[in-house]
């Protein structure tokens, strides 16, 4: 494993720290992430554990390390689990990999950092279905731990896995995973970000989905001062799926709020169908950024690409910035994006009060309206119940 | 009832006056009718009765059973038992009929200090009412109003008013957009829940409706008042004539 990080710190050092100049870091500052003094952040218990009622293995880290004591054993018919120091065969050479592939055509400096620096992580190699979800439980005990968490999420053809992501990792952390999806294997990746309202995290997905394959992630952020969200997804193989979806929910009250989604999703095979599905719900001086890419290249006929990103402004103080992008080397292909950035519509405010619903109870009816689609991208309904039931509670938490 | 004296009102944001002193009185138990040509206030009395934003009351008052509706939200009028069926009923996506209803139900119910209705009693209470309004359970699963036909959207209002049982109807132009059948349907509907207790006001540009729904008393509005009151037989001569002949009789 010393060979791959000292690749990724060469990587690092030639592409050097990303500044407001580079053409993705405009909207978003980078400048905390390299920071030597991790800026305080105390962990908040206000939100209840999500995901309880739930059969699943847990593994916990706790500021960035493995907590063997809080975790679940780590026996999953059909998934060998190991962690990152520990590296079996099979990881050695495909650790760093996805993300060294993932630097071009745009640099992505803090996940070659992540490489070189992890202090853990963990491997998990699928061969079958997993019967239950694998979960990632993040905690923080100290207001000013910096977490590098790098894991590798291998799954060979056929394979079946879902992995539950929660918690903040630390007052500051940088996570990357990466998902080797093989042929006709499936992967669902459900990500309720961080329960304390300070903290600041740069997360990067590096996927390679193979021929008939699926990948689903959906991530849920409604704190944070800084989320500054990656995901490359490269189809590799014919007829496979590739949906990404997050739902992110700001008050400038609580705490600053800035949230980044910065996608970029290649089309390399024929007969694809990629999503792409962002919303925001911003208040009090929140600031949403979305970033979002399809690349068709030459050959990558029949593609079916999708992207839209929505704001929707609770208050005139807030701040949208979107930048979708298409770009398509190829002649049968099917693509569209759209951006909206709007407010709560009066007429069905209206419709709502006019039956009774108080206006606050309105509102927040509408919100979930809004983040409607961006939920129906969780395929399982037990998930997509937790998740809005957490929706709901930071909406009783932000009225008025 | 609803007793309205010398309303007059305004767009917020323009100097454009739209009701001019409007006089009206519905009496509990009672069906009236307002009809009147594009533009002479019909729709913005509607709204001005149900608070919507962005016309201000410059004179006159309008009170429900001798409350003043005009200091009230909104969502306090609905308490308080008045309801608009709209004539453009609202698309909420990602929000679930039954989910609406229910939010409708236990807002009202705890505005008036009563207990919230069990999830068990309420979906028998809306199954019974769709039934009578032949509208499916589907249609109940469905988000609000999304991918509903204009027959089904009305349908959906009339079982609202069913559901929410407010004392006072305001029905904008329900018939608008209707073909005869399902103009049918929509007047069942509401003359199942007329009442010796429930009082309806029917804002409408054609006779067609009042066919169906017989009403005590018929309004004709034009510019900003109403310029003619009486019996269904004012229905049918407008239907005959037009407007013009009593606009200029008026004038």
């Amino acid at each position: 494993m010393q060979a791959v990080r000292t690749a990724a710190a060469a990587r690092l050092a030639e592409m050097g720290w990303p500044t407001r100049r580079d053409e993705y870091w405009r909207w978003t500052d980078p400048a905390t992430f390299a920071a030597e003094e991790v800026p305080e952040s105390e962990a908040f218990r206000v939100e209840r554990p999500i995901f309880s009622g739930m059969d699943k293995l847990r593994l916990v880290f706790t500021d960035g390390v493995f907590d063997a004591a809080a975790s679940d054993d780590a026996a999953l018919a059909g998934v060998e689990i190991s962690r990152l120091a520990n590296a079996p065969k099979w990881a050695v050479d495909a650790v760093g990999s996805l993300e060294a592939a993932g630097q071009k055509p745009v640099r992505r400096p803090l996940a070659a950092l992540n490489t070189a620096r992890a202090t853990d992580g963990i491997l998990v190699r699928v061969t079958g279905r997993a019967t239950k979800p694998l979960h990632i439980s993040y905690r923080q005990s100290s207001n000013t731990s910096d977490a590098i968490l790098h894991h590798y999420i291998k799954l060979e053809p056929g394979a079946e896995l879902t992995l539950l992501e929660t918690g903040t990792a630390g007052a500051r952390a940088n996570l990357v995973m990466e998902v080797d999806v093989g042929e006709g294997a499936r992967f669902h990746h459900i990500r309720p970000q961080g329960r304390s309202v300070g903290h600041r995290v740069v997360s990067a997905i590096f996927a390679r989905v193979g021929a008939q394959a699926v990948f689903k992630s959906f991530t849920l952020s409604m704190n944070g001062r800084l989320t500054r969200n990656e995901a490359m997804i490269e189809i590799v193989g014919d007829n496979a799926v590739a949906h990404i979806a997050g739902a992110a929910l700001g008050d400038g009250a609580d705490d600053d709020f800035h949230h980044d989604d910065t996608v970029f999703i290649t089309h390399g095979a024929v007969g694809c169908e990629s999503r792409q599905v962002f919303k925001k719900v911003l208040r009090h001086g929140a600031v949403g950024v979305f970033q979002g890419k399809i690349l068709v290249r030459n050959g990558a006929q029949k593609t079916d690409g999708y992207q839209i990103s929505q704001a929707l402004m609770l208050d005139d103080s807030c701040q949208f910035l979107a930048k979708p992008e298409l770009e398509i080397y190829a002649d049968d292909v099917k693509c569209s994006h759209g951006s909206t950035t709007g407010a709560i519509d009066e007429t069905a405010l209206f419709y709502l009060r006019s039956r009774g619903v108080p206006r606050e109870e309105a509102v927040a009816l509408l919100v979930l309206s809004f983040l409607a689609d961006a939920i129906a991208e969780i395929d399982d309904e037990t998930i997509a119940a937790d998740i809005l039931a957490r929706l709901e509670e930071w909406l009783a938490r932000h009225r008025g | 009832m609803l007793k309205i004296k010398d309303l007059h009102v305004k767009l917020q944001d323009e100097e454009k006056v739209i009701l001019k002193g409007v006089d009206l009185e519905v009496a509990t138990g009672q069906v009236h009718a307002i009809m009147g040509p594009n533009g002479s206030g019909k729709s913005t009395l509607s709204y001005v009765l149900s608070g919507r934003e962005g016309y201000e009351v410059t004179a006159g008052s309008a009170t429900l059973q001798g409350q003043d509706l005009l200091v009230l939200d909104p969502e306090e009028r609905a308490a308080a038992g008045l309801f608009l069926a709209f004539q453009y009923p609202v698309e909420i996506p990602g929000v679930g009929n039954m989910v609406f209803l229910r939010t409708a139900v236990n807002a009202q119910r705890k505005a008036r200090g009563e207990d919230e209705i069990s999830a068990t009693d309420f979906l028998k209470l809306v199954r019974e009412k769709a039934k009578t309004l032949k509208i499916d359970a589907d249609m109940l699963k469905r988000p609000v109003n999304v991918g509903f036909s204009g027959g089904e959207k009305k349908r959906n209002e009339i079982l609202q008013m069913a559901v929410l049982e407010p004392r006072m109807c305001i029905l904008d132009e329900t018939d608008s957009g209707l073909d005869v059948d399902a103009m049918k349907l929509v007047a069942d509907g509401v003359n199942a829940l007329r009442d010796a207790g429930r009082s309806f006001l029917v804002i409408t540009h054609y006779q067609r409706l009042l066919d169906h729904i017989a009403p005590d008393v018929v309004h004709i509005m034009a510019d900003g008042r109403i310029v003619r009151s009486g019996g269904p037989e004012l229905a049918l001569e407008v239907e005959k004539n037009g407007y013009a002949d009593i606009l200029a009789e008026v004038r």
